[in-house]
């Protein structure tokens, strides 16, 4: 229906705005871009009281499904921001009564109770017509994902009411593995910095938060093995750790948003925080013939690290429901084993002569079969494939080096490995300007290879290293510059290859992240209706 | 005011009293537990005699000899504001006094020693900042000539309380002789490119104190949106800015600015730019912008501020009668920067008059003509003013006192700084300090390194170099991103123009900066981090 603003206090804005604002159709973006999407002109009108979100009939959730209810509750908020914060300048309906509106979500399989994994399908169909609209999927996260789309289908107009407009879209995702790596040993994040971060990235329609949980800086992680690595390898022991109760809810705060949690135990290298609590684990770098007294990447020549390991990697497997585990694997310096002469007696005995990569993936492999025993996949940085033929043939590998990363995508793939790709999309390398073109830019299947070859790329992630970011700038810093990954591996290439198409709707988008207390930065000069508030 | 209350830090009672529990985390702690000053003082002597404050007891007083008393506000406000730095959100309680012991430093007397302790004015570019504190028992004495160098002294000796092992606020016996080295320390804001909140410029002036800045410089107006309110011409901001009413600064809010920054001794210079970088003027002013012509026919599009029209003049000079009367500050700043001549020449009008005036085809003569007319204006209302280097590149007369801001770097700034000095006009730098262009890693390193004074001139150019201001230009910054992005880098630029110019280890700075920027977040203000640590109290904000 028609609707007028209140005859009331606000009769001089109303003056103002009948002066100056013309009603235009308004294009609404969803981001990242749905597979297939039909919009027409036709508006109707959503009523907060009268608003509701159904399961269908024939939906195999229905109510007391914990993810779906909780995401029902979640999306009218966001929807009705205005409704839920009790804004005093309610207005009223004139001419003629709310119409109810009703979203029907259906669902073909139950699994409310479980964790999304990579096989989990995501996709839905969304239907937007005059008084409900319908939402149809396979698993209840695709049902998320319609949620999320169909949130951003709202818009409110000048004076404040609720509109939607007749959408179609068939939707799903062009990337199984759509990845963001937070590094929480660098700098401490507390929990409410990931928790938000989780938020923004159901927003963005990311399904895998890779928590870079410990490397050298520090050991945040209390261990319930061995609670020395944190008490001793973190910042503090009880101020910068993550409680594994901490943990519980990050990885059910995912849960509910359709994120998986990988947690990654980087080892042999990055281990320095490790060592403090794990006395024996690392190894002793030598100078002139005795012990300098520091230590270098775990050392792999001694049968309690491995016992260490896979006590570590049992609880990690008990601990983090996700059936992969990043292994880590990169960056591993020779210069500490060099030094060191039981390291050296043990490359004799072993027949590796001088080849230190043939000690490392002597360790890797073991790690990494330790790993399948516990029935987990493992995911490891490109260094391991680099120096090491014999890779299990399921192993993920995670490509990070900037240069030539296509020439390593036709390698891994030649040899029958599924990829990640991460290299172009180090968001923690800052520049002035709009540098999401460049993330945006990235087409991650091209590369010379088959067609096979091409479907071997899982996907990707975002990757924030934490050396120069902390809880002070990590948001603004992440968002919306990882949106244009999201987009890029969700979305239809051929339809989102245009940066400057998509700059208005990633401006919009980010003025929606804004609205829903996301602190992300702005692209370019310009303003929200809804400045972020916060400092 | 209600920001300071927010802004005030969380005290959280770090139960650490247990310390032999964790014999690595004693040696940590004591790292961070070393006085970080930041800007290093001129002179400084510190002893290992530690005094304990109690915040039960501690108070921070007027001396007996002191020309302020309990009703100078300003101080009154600031011994709150930094009794809260110190011992955290405690309220001080006058009942529950403990006993005081031997090694207790029971109270700060400030003593202000000029008849006259400007409790009421405000500061300017000659305000004397300098102050002298000594640390001993059972008081400490910070003395200053004004309130104004009081404050720097209150904020160097909160700087100087540290936390031991066991939570205990402590102090060591100490001597401060202290002074800045420029007397302009600026941090400019643009709020037009994005428009930011109220409490985005007070939290930033927080922190400009903290870091002992002195002028703030607000780039108020711009192409992009007119958000400041003006009384006599209020269509500038219900047509210029980017809304009428969410996005703009009314008179309240100039007025609170000003006091917030003048209870922190912080000047307020506004800027406004004209004649280019005025886009979002000509919304509400009809005819104050030059029609830009396509062909014969105007093209609907406008460029600079219409120098050949006396309605231009008229409007310039009701408006800086205006702004000379809000901003109290003896100077103003007016731009005259990046000005395109395509749209001059393409107006039939202009040509005209360039050819009446015998300009020629040097449109650099017409710009002249306008902000020499400007200046006049301006002077009228008995302002000094700062102009962008343009103005002095170009050849228009200036006022001897004029201040020349240097900010390009073609040609190189030392070059010009030479030159404006041997023109005999004072100089400020931005140059090396457009903290808004960012990149990965330390780059406050090569913010630290610059210097302003580095340049070929005799010791009387030198002496005409009043400072300099830290830029955050805001194409790409608002509320979302602003603090974390400006602190704790311009942390750099405040100690290269407050320190002796002898103060250049970088290895030191990085040291005391990483605790200042603790120090920072542990207010409040989410600065970010140099490199891979912690902070003892992380951001709690988000």
């Amino acid at each position: 229906g028609r609707i007028l603003i209140p005859y009331s206090t606000f009769n001089f804005y109303k003056e103002y705005l009948f002066g100056f604002e013309t009603l235009v159709f308004q294009v609404h973006g969803v981001w990242p871009l749905p597979q297939q999407l039909h919009q027409s002109a036709d508006r109707g009108c959503l009523s907060p009281q009268r608003f509701s979100f159904t399961y269908g009939r024939d939906s195999a959730a229905q109510t007391g499904c914990s993810v779906l209810d909780a995401a029902f509750k979640r999306y009218f908020s966001i929807i009705f921001p205005d409704f839920t914060k009790g804004s005093e300048n309610r207005l009223q309906y004139v001419w003629s009564e709310p119409q109810p509106f009703v979203v029907s979500v259906s669902v073909k399989t139950g699994g409310c109770d479980g964790y999304p994994d990579e096989d989990s399908d995501e996709s839905y169909n969304l239907s937007v017509s005059e008084g409900q609209a319908v939402l149809r999927s396979v698993t209840v996260w695709g049902a998320l994902r319609g949620l999320e789309s169909f949130s951003q289908l709202v818009y409110q107009d000048d004076y404040g009411s609720y509109f939607i407009n007749k959408t179609e879209i068939v939707d799903f995702p062009r990337f199984a593995f759509r990845g963001l790596l937070l590094d929480t040993s660098r700098h401490y994040l507390p929990l409410h910095a990931i928790l938000k971060t989780l938020d923004a990235m159901a927003y963005s329609k990311f399904n895998v938060f890779h928590w870079h949980i410990v490397d050298d800086p520090s050991f945040p992680y209390q261990s319930r093995t061995f609670p020395d690595l944190s008490n001793k390898g973190a910042f503090h022991p009880f101020t910068h750790i993550y409680t594994q109760s901490d943990v519980m809810r990050v990885i059910e705060h995912a849960r509910m948003r359709g994120i998986r949690v990988v947690p990654e135990f980087d080892s042999p290298g990055h281990t320095q925080s490790w060592g403090k609590g794990q006395p024996g684990l690392l190894t002793p770098c030598y100078k002139g013939g005795v012990p300098s007294g520091s230590f270098g990447p775990v050392d792999p020549t001694i049968d309690t690290t491995y016992k260490f390991m896979e006590s570590l990697l049992k609880e990690v497997k008990f601990v983090f429901p996700d059936s992969y585990v990043h292994l880590g694997g990169d960056e591993v310096s020779f210069a500490c084993w060099q030094s060191n002469p039981n390291v050296r007696k043990f490359m004799e005995k072993m027949g590796f002569g001088k080849d230190f990569t043939k000690l490392e993936s002597f360790y890797m492999e073991s790690i990494m079969n330790m790993t399948a025993a516990l029935n987990r996949t493992s995911i490891v940085w490109q260094d391991v494939f680099d120096y090491h033929e014999r890779i299990p043939q399921d192993t993920v590998l995670e490509i990070w080096k900037g240069e030539k990363y296509q020439a390593e995508l036709s390698r891994m793939t030649q040899a029958g490995h599924r990829v990640l790709l991460s290299a172009p999309w180090y968001i923690n390398h800052i520049s002035y300007g709009q540098d999401w073109r460049n993330s945006y830019a990235v087409q991650p299947q091209n590369f010379s290879g088959t067609e096979e070859q091409k479907k071997l790329v899982i996907g990707g992630e975002v990757a924030m290293w934490g050396e120069y970011v902390d809880a002070t700038n990590l948001t603004p810093r992440l968002w919306p510059r990882a949106c244009a990954a999201a987009e890029r591996l969700w979305s239809n290439e051929e339809k989102t290859l245009n940066a400057d198409l998509a700059f208005p709707r990633l401006e919009e988008f980010r003025c929606e992240l804004l609205r829903r207390g996301i602190q992300a930065e702005p692209l370019f000069v310009g303003h929200c209706k809804h400045e972020y508030d916060g400092l | 005011m209600y920001c300071l209350l927010k802004l005030a830090p969380l005290f959280l009672a770090v139960a650490v009293c247990n310390g032999w529990l964790f014999g690595d985390f004693v040696g940590k702690q004591k790292e961070q537990d070393e006085i970080s000053l930041w800007p290093l003082p001129q002179k400084f002597q510190s002893s290992a005699v530690a005094f304990k404050l109690s915040p039960a007891s501690f108070q921070i007083v007027h001396a007996k000899q002191s020309s302020a008393g309990p009703s100078c506000g300003l101080l009154e406000n600031a011994f709150r504001r930094y009794f809260e730095y110190i011992f955290g959100d405690l309220k001080k309680s006058e009942k529950s006094r403990k006993k005081v012991y031997d090694s207790d430093l029971v109270e700060l007397q400030v003593w202000v020693t000029s008849a006259d302790p400007e409790c009421d004015g405000f500061p300017s570019l000659q305000t004397d900042e300098s102050y002298e504190l000594s640390i001993d028992e059972p008081s400490a004495v910070l003395k200053a000539a004004n309130v104004w160098g009081a404050l720097r002294g209150l904020e160097t000796f909160s700087q100087l309380v540290y936390e031991d092992y066991y939570g205990v606020n402590k102090i060591n016996k100490t001597d401060i002789s202290d002074f800045p080295r420029f007397a302009h320390r600026g941090i400019l804001l643009d709020s037009s490119r994005h428009f930011l909140p109220l409490k985005v410029i007070l939290a930033n002036l927080e922190a400009m104190a903290m870091n002992k800045f002195n002028v703030f410089h607000w780039h108020i107006v711009d192409d992009q949106s007119f958000p400041y309110m003006s009384r006599t011409f209020p269509e500038l901001s219900q047509k210029g800015a980017y809304h009428p009413f969410t996005h703009v600064y009314t008179p309240s809010d100039v007025k609170m600015v000003i006091e917030f920054a003048r209870m922190r001794g912080i000047r307020v210079i506004p800027e406004f730019d004209t004649p280019g970088h005025t886009e979002s003027w000509g919304n509400g002013i009809k005819d104050l912008l030059t029609p830009c012509y396509s062909g014969s026919s105007p093209s609907g599009t406008f460029g600079p501020v219409n120098p050949i029209l006396n309605s231009s003049y008229d409007f310039m000079t009701q408006f800086f009668k205006e702004i000379s009367t809000v901003f109290p500050d003896a100077y103003i700043h007016l731009g005259g920067d990046e000005v395109d001549f395509r749209c001059w020449e393409s107006n039939p009008d202009i040509q005209k008059f360039m050819a009446q005036q015998g300009f020629g085809t040097d449109y650099s003569k017409l710009e002249s003509f306008y902000i020499q007319r400007l200046l006049d204006i301006v002077a009228a209302t008995k302002k000094g003013y700062m102009v962008w280097q343009e103005v002095f590149d170009n050849g228009v007369k200036l006022k001897a006192d004029t201040q020349i801001h240097v900010w390009k770097g073609r040609p190189q700034y030392q070059d010009e700084m030479g030159q404006v000095t041997a023109a005999g006009f004072r100089a400020l730098l931005s140059t090396p300090w457009y903290l808004n262009r960012i990149s990965y890693g330390q780059d406050w390193v090569n913010i630290y390194k610059a210097d302003p004074q580095n340049f070929t001139g005799t010791d009387a150019q030198k002496k005409l170099v009043i400072g300099g201001e830290a830029c955050l230009w805001g194409e790409y910054v608002d509320a979302t991103n602003l603090t974390p992005r400006l602190w704790p880098r311009a942390s750099a630029v405040a100690e290269r123009l407050w320190s002796d110019k002898s103060v250049t280890d970088v290895g030191n700075a990085y040291n005391r900066l990483v605790q200042h920027r603790c120090r920072m977040v542990k207010r409040g203000i989410p600065a970010e981090p140099l490199f891979v640590g912690h902070c003892r109290q992380e951001y709690k904000g988000l």
